[in-house]
């Protein structure tokens, strides 16, 4: 019987592992899956919320605090791309001056440092904001992140920390056992004594699998569109609007890499695995980020996506074990802002646990990680002196994010490595730009299949089913071409 | 004698410029083309009205080679009808480095009479 | 590293622009490829239909390019493969990386750009749906199918009906694969009408004009797509709706010219044709700086690239060797009417030679309209064409005799006209 079992490989299920991996503890991360970061945690805005908008008092409000608080400083130790950019929130009527100070005084009371600025202090600050803008709120403490940065450093730290991750491993029914848990799946019986369910918009039914008390979480969709890097500096600040008449806004802010993103929608949907983006919800992603930033450059979208939050009915992060199911401890409800939250709800868990399990400390506990070696960030002696001892940073295989052959192979190999393309894609951002993979896919094919030893067919985008090659050319020439 | 006339219109496949053709036809006798701006034109439209032929390209696997493919065409046209059944010769052949333009790589494709050539050089892989 | 040219692409625009740059007395060239070998994309188009403007016969896209390499290779002009370049300054350092040579700089004198273009991926059409396995540009479909000899799916639907997605549809009936149909969101196809009859009409494709993507299923491999018929504006019209099962979503739905070395280095970009705004000497605002080939505008036939990389070429030696005549006011050259863009898009009496080939696009399909030219209100050229096509490029020649005759000119127009 193991210690500890977390279902979910996402944000949450692999800041609890990285977390509880400070412990002398049996644990595994079970995701269905075939890599970390698969679900909500893959899609979303990306964003360190400063905190303003939690209800005061909420466990989401203490937690986004704490997390914002906490992130600077995990991004040093764990190696992922943060910045402390700023948020505002656009006001674009003075009808709603008082909505905005209401969510001021939110924001005074929740501890996040905020000022309200006038129009002509917001255009110093953002000159291609909306001049219709009449006034906003601006968080200094807000930021951006990499959220596969992020996940990727949380769980690869606690893989390298003793936690094993299986993946391709779907959980498919709970039974309370003496003294734990018996989690039948697709691959076999998993016993342990905790059960962390962090299983995103599918937290509810493992809940209810033990609990009387039942839950219920709506999937709610969000869509986006990724702009290229050409329009990644039209805007500095996360830019949030204030809800009004026309609705919940969407933001316009740019990403740690560089380029833009603009959304979410929300739509409610039974499916927590729909991820399908829509005619309507992409336009009115474009529609509405024009209300903040009127000269956007449409033309330069490069991608659009979908991502489920996991919204819960009360609208709050249920973080505790379950009162009837010991040792049953659900992370759940974990919507937006639970990629800020994450790395405080990682600490709670892991003194939730620790109040089950009284554990001893991990003596050889490794608190830093260090992420793949982006060459662009050397010096141009330190690059050439790489290239010479690796001659393969010297080879570009994606040229639109110039990533170069050793980050990719780096990227295989490391804990946890990338099996596929959409693994490489989140670990090295190889395919992630303006050709979206276009020139890459298939050299990246070839180097997946020459470090894996798995032939170039059974390559995927993102595991199982999702194979990118289904034959040969002119298939009997198969056997032949083989033995070559 | 009652006389069957018929006119076809074609599209030219011989050069880029795709001009509309028209060919006039008497018992399947070719009696007029019109519409063409050069010889290939009357060529192709006369071709095309009783025996349509193509070119047809493909590539074949290189044992030793530095890349795994080299590509190939039909030497000259061949009847359209025929196109599936020369894919499917080539399906199967298989050559050895090092490989040259207008090498054969197969004889006599389908019982047309025309060859297999390759169109690019792949040098041996010197890495073997 | 010291170089008098430098050319950045090794497809059919930098070697012809190389070729010719030799046999124009320039001894001094380099020419940085990416790829494993030289002849970029024409590599993996192993149809046939090149060259018969410049070789009078019907060649594949490998042995068009091998010309070319064998002339390369007998001038003994220098270059590298495998060779990515990073950035290129004002003062034209280049800085490059390979494996072997590590990150190295070199100074040129003159630099032509040739880096061609890429396609438009899914996102940029903002097709809704979901992301599965299975959508891929027609280009990627083309190198894995041609190059390394896989079927990247057996039930293929294919939107856009340029010549890749054309050449592609028959592809990949050829190889294995059931095509469906071709879609295309205009009322006209964007390819050539030959490679309507050759790869579609030959193997019955059916050609669905005014219709695109309007979903796409499945959720770790395609299972489907949704066509829709589209209005005049180009929004699908509801109830027009039509499900198809296929494994595979193939992408022809236009080339973008890859200027991000040219951006970086601020070359003034034209917004029609996503490449530089270049003069009659094929060269940009940064003087000694040239372009040519899919990377100043996107091309239909390489035939038409190798003639102006070899101009490109020329040009690059002339200022080299300092055989530029000085600069006379440019005139601007408007394309209006109809017309989308001129390449060049300024001219320069002194630098014109005799005659120079201006090509353009028109905007639309025309049938029995003319193409005219005006110097200031002057109808100077007014010719009739039976059919223009937003798919085929044009050109016109202009007289360096007629312009320097013409009295205070101080503007080009080139027009679409009824009569």
């Amino acid at each position: 019987m193991r210690d500890v079992a977390i279902i979910g490989a996402g944000v949450s299920g692999s800041a609890c592992a990285r977390e509880l991996s400070r412990y002398q503890l049996d644990i595994c991360v079970i995701e269905k899956e075939e890599d970390v970061c698969a679900g909500t945690s893959k899609a979303n805005s990306g964003i360190v919320h400063s905190g303003i908008d939690a209800a005061p008092g909420s466990l989401m409000a203490k937690l986004n605090v704490q997390g914002n608080q906490m992130m600077e400083e995990l991004s040093k130790e764990l190696d992922f791309p943060f910045r402390r950019n700023g948020s505002l929130i656009l006001c674009f009527d003075e009808a709603d001056r008082d909505r905005l100070m209401e969510l001021y005084s939110h924001g005074e009371k929740n501890g996040v440092p905020c000022e309200i600025i006038e129009k002509e202090q917001l255009k110093k600050m953002e000159p291609n904001v909306s001049d219709e803008a009449v006034c906003a709120i601006y968080c200094p403490t807000g930021g951006i992140v990499c959220p596969f940065g992020l996940n990727i450093a949380l769980a690869e730290n606690a893989a390298v920390n003793g936690v094993e991750f299986l993946f391709n491993t779907q959980v498919l029914t709970i039974t309370k056992i003496d003294d734990g848990f018996r989690l039948t799946t697709d691959q076999g019986d998993i016993e342990a004594k905790v059960v962390i369910n962090a299983a995103g918009v599918h937290a509810d039914t493992f809940h209810n699998m033990v609990s009387t008390r039942k839950i219920h979480i709506m999937p709610r969709r969000g869509e986006y569109c990724l702009l290229d890097k050409s329009a990644g500096t039209i805007v500095d600040h996360t830019i949030f609007q204030l809800p009004g008449k026309f609705g919940k806004g969407v933001l316009v802010t740019p990403t740690t890499h560089g380029n833009l993103l603009i959304g979410p929608t929300a739509i409610d949907q039974e499916d927590g695995d729909l991820t399908a983006t829509t005619r309507d919800g992409l336009d009115e992603v474009l529609k509405k980020s024009l209300k903040s930033v009127p000269d956007l450059p449409l033309r330069s979208v490069i991608t659009s996506f979908a991502g489920n939050r996991a919204h819960e009915d009360g609208h709050e992060f249920i973080i505790e074990e379950s009162a009837d199911a010991p040792g049953f401890v659900d992370v759940a409800g974990i919507e937006s802002p639970g990629l800020t939250s994450a790395p405080a709800i990682g600490v709670m868990v892991r003194s939730i646990v620790a109040e089950i399990l009284h554990p001893q400390e991990n003596p050889d506990f490794i608190s830093t990680r260090t992420g793949i070696l982006n060459p662009k960030h050397l010096s141009e002696k330190q690059y050439a002196r790489l290239i010479k001892e690796k001659p393969a940073y010297g080879n570009i295989v994606c040229r639109c994010e110039m990533v170069t052959e050793g980050e990719i192979i780096d990227a295989i190999h490391r804990p946890l490595g990338a099996k596929s393309l959409d693994g490489i894609k989140r670990r090295t951002r190889a395919g992630f730009g303006r050709c979206q993979a276009g020139f890459c896919s298939p050299k990246i094919m070839d180097i997946l299949s020459r470090e894996l030893g798995i032939s170039q067919m059974d390559i995927t985008k993102c595991g199982s089913d999702s194979k990118l090659i289904v034959d040969v050319t002119k298939s009997s020439v198969r056997d032949e071409g083989e033995e070559s | 004698m009652e006389r069957n006339t018929q006119t076809r219109n074609l599209t030219c496949i011989g050069c880029p410029m795709g001009c509309s053709v028209t060919v006039t036809m008497e018992n399947n006798e070719v009696t007029g083309v019109t519409g063409n701006t050069c010889k290939r034109g009357d060529d192709y439209a006369r071709k095309e009205v009783t025996h349509p032929t193509r070119i047809v390209t493909s590539s074949v696997r290189v044992k030793g080679g530095r890349i795994p493919m080299v590509s190939v065409k039909t030497a000259s046209d061949i009847p359209k009808e025929k196109i599936m059944e020369i894919m499917h010769c080539i399906d199967g052949v298989c050559v050895q480095a090092p490989v040259h333009i207008g090498d054969v790589v197969l004889a006599d494709a389908a019982g047309t009479g025309v060859d297999i050539v390759a169109t690019k050089n792949v040098e041996r892989c010197q890495t073997l | 590293m010291n170089y008098e040219l430098v050319i950045v692409g090794g497809g059919p625009a930098g070697l012809a622009a190389a070729v010719s740059a030799k046999k124009n007395g320039c001894d001094s060239i380099l020419i940085l490829e990416r790829d494993g070998e030289l002849g970029g994309i024409l590599n993996q188009c192993i149809h046939n239909g090149f060259g018969l403007h410049t070789f009078k016969e019907e060649l594949t896209g490998p042995e068009y390019a091998s010309r070319f390499i064998k002339q390369v290779e007998e001038l003994q002009i220098e270059y590298k493969l495998n060779t990515m370049v990073m950035d290129i300054t004002r003062d034209k350092t280049i800085t490059a990386m390979n494996r072997t040579d590590g990150l190295f700089h070199i100074q040129a004198k003159a630099i032509i750009l040739a880096m061609g273009c890429r396609e438009r991926p899914r996102g940029a059409l903002n097709i809704p749906g979901t992301r599965p396995a299975g959508i891929y540009s027609a280009g990627t479909a083309q190198r894995l199918v041609n190059i390394e000899g896989y079927l990247p799916g057996k039930e293929v639907v294919i939107l856009g009906s340029g010549d890749i997605g054309l050449i592609m549809a028959r592809r990949m009936t050829l190889e294995g694969a059931h095509v469906q149909v071709v879609a295309e969101l205009m009322p006209y196809s964007g390819g050539l009408k030959r490679n309507i009859v050759q790869c579609l009409d030959d193997y019955g494709i059916p050609l669905k004009l005014s219709h695109t993507v309007v979903d796409i299923r499945g959720k770790k491999r395609l299972t489907g797509i949704t066509l829709a018929e589209v209005d005049a504006n180009g929004k699908p019209i509801p109830g027009t709706e039509e499900d198809y099962q296929c494994d595979t979503l193939l992408l022809s739905c236009g080339l973008i010219p890859e200027n991000e070395l040219s951006l970086g280095m601020g070359i003034e970009m034209e917004r029609v044709t996503s490449g530089p705004v270049v003069n009659e000497s094929l060269e940009t605002n940064i003087p000694g700086v040239f372009a040519c080939g899919n990377v100043l505008h996107v091309h239909d036939l390489v035939d038409f690239v190798s003639q102006e990389a070899a101009t490109a070429g020329a040009n690059a030696v002339s200022y080299i060797k300092g055989g530029f005549a000085a600069l006379s006011p440019e005139t601007p050259i408007e394309a209006t009417d109809g017309i989308r863009y001129t390449v060049p898009k300024k001219i320069s009496v002194s630098r014109m030679p005799e005659e120079l080939t201006v090509r353009f696009r028109v905007g639309t399909v025309y049938q029995n309209c003319y193409i005219s030219v005006y110097f200031n209100d002057t109808r100077v050229l007014h010719r009739k064409r039976p059919v223009m096509a937003p798919g085929e490029m044009e050109q016109v020649k202009l007289s360096r005799q007629e312009l320097a005759d013409f009295k205070d000119l101080n503007r080009i127009t080139f027009k679409i006209e009824e009569t």
